[in-house]
């Protein structure tokens, strides 16, 4: 079950906390990997440890020529793409009245807008050779909100209405486009909440703990995975019970 | 009959599955050959792919028929 050997993937912000579990668990399923991210050397250090059937291409993604330029990167040092995790995401937290707009267009473009240009460069491919996995990493808050995070759960949102339209769209070509939305997981990014912070979001969580990134690996390579075939259009939420839906 | 319009409605009949005779210059590719909108896209495609030249978004759109097709590509492919 769940073999990808052969399969070509590129995962984006792979050198974060949940893109590295990503790019770790899609490998070990037999996957050929493309790591993108901004940081060479963090990218390399995980190539070194993956080992064989592995590229690099760095990529900045708020950067509208590094995005474009990333598929077709990926496409021939793998000669293929099966598989797209767009994985990258940045926060710039602000209460909403107080939020600059550049802290809004960086979220958005990192987070929504990279997303498309990457869904868009792939699925050409996919659909010419009839076959494709798109999964997008949106959050529990694109579904509850989260104060402080107008702009985050506003992309992550839009993650998942895009996944479904694309969904729509690419059925018939055997291509599904899933989203996996994380909750509170271990991670640089969960990395900064103090003490108090913390504690709170346990309170919040019925499993008691946060999740770790192997927890969303393990559901990207299901959705990455042949036998997912008839599930697409879907937000699977890793979260610990934190919210249901 | 050239041999770009041979390329091109093997190509149609290749991709939509419909018999060769239908495949005539005014046939529109959606009303007359039961295309969608997602074909169309993967004709282009197709399209670029045999004749190697890019077929910017544009000039797609005005790509409705066979005869637009074949026009488009005498005129442009090398």
């Amino acid at each position: 079950m769940f073999d990808l050997n052969g399969r070509k993937a590129l995962v984006t912000g792979a050198t974060g906390g949940i893109g590295g579990a990503i790019a770790r668990a899609l490998h070990e399923q037999g996957a050929i990997v493309t790591l993108s991210g901004t940081r060479r050397s963090a990218l390399e250090e995980l190539a070194a440890s993956l080992g064989e059937r592995v590229h690099i291409v760095e990529a900045n993604l708020s950067d509208k020529d590094s995005v474009e330029a990333l598929v077709p990167a990926a496409e021939t040092a793998m000669e293929g793409l099966d598989i797209l995790v767009n994985n990258a995401g940045v926060t710039r937290d602000n209460l909403f009245m107080r939020m600059k707009d550049e802290e809004w267009d960086t979220v958005i473009a990192v987070n929504l807008t990279a997303a498309f240009r990457l869904s868009r460069a792939a699925v050409k491919g996919m659909m010419r050779r009839r076959y494709g996995r798109i999964i997008n990493i949106g959050s529990i808050v694109g579904s509850t909100g989260n104060p402080g995070q107008g702009n985050y759960a506003a992309s992550k949102a839009g993650l998942i209405g895009m996944t479904k339209a694309l969904a729509a769209e690419v059925a018939s070509r055997n291509i599904t486009v899933n989203c996996v939305a994380p909750g509170f997981i271990e991670s640089p990014m969960t990395d900064v909440l103090n003490e108090k912070q913390r504690e709170g979001i346990l309170g919040t969580i019925p499993m008691g703990r946060l999740g770790q990134g192997g927890e969303i690996a393990s559901s990207v390579v299901y959705l990455a995975s042949t036998e997912a075939a008839y599930v697409t259009g879907h937000t699977l939420h890793v979260n610990g019970g934190m919210a249901m839906f | 009959m050239s041999d770009v319009a041979d390329r091109v409605k093997k190509i149609v009949v290749e991709h939509l599955g419909v018999d060769a005779e239908k495949v005539v210059d005014n046939a529109n590719f959606i009303d007359d050959l039961g295309a969608d909108s997602l074909d169309t896209v993967e004709l282009v495609m197709a399209f670029e792919e045999e004749f190697n030249v890019e077929i910017p978004d544009d000039a797609a759109e005005t790509i409705v028929t066979v005869g637009d097709a074949v026009k488009f590509l005498e005129k442009n492919a090398a």
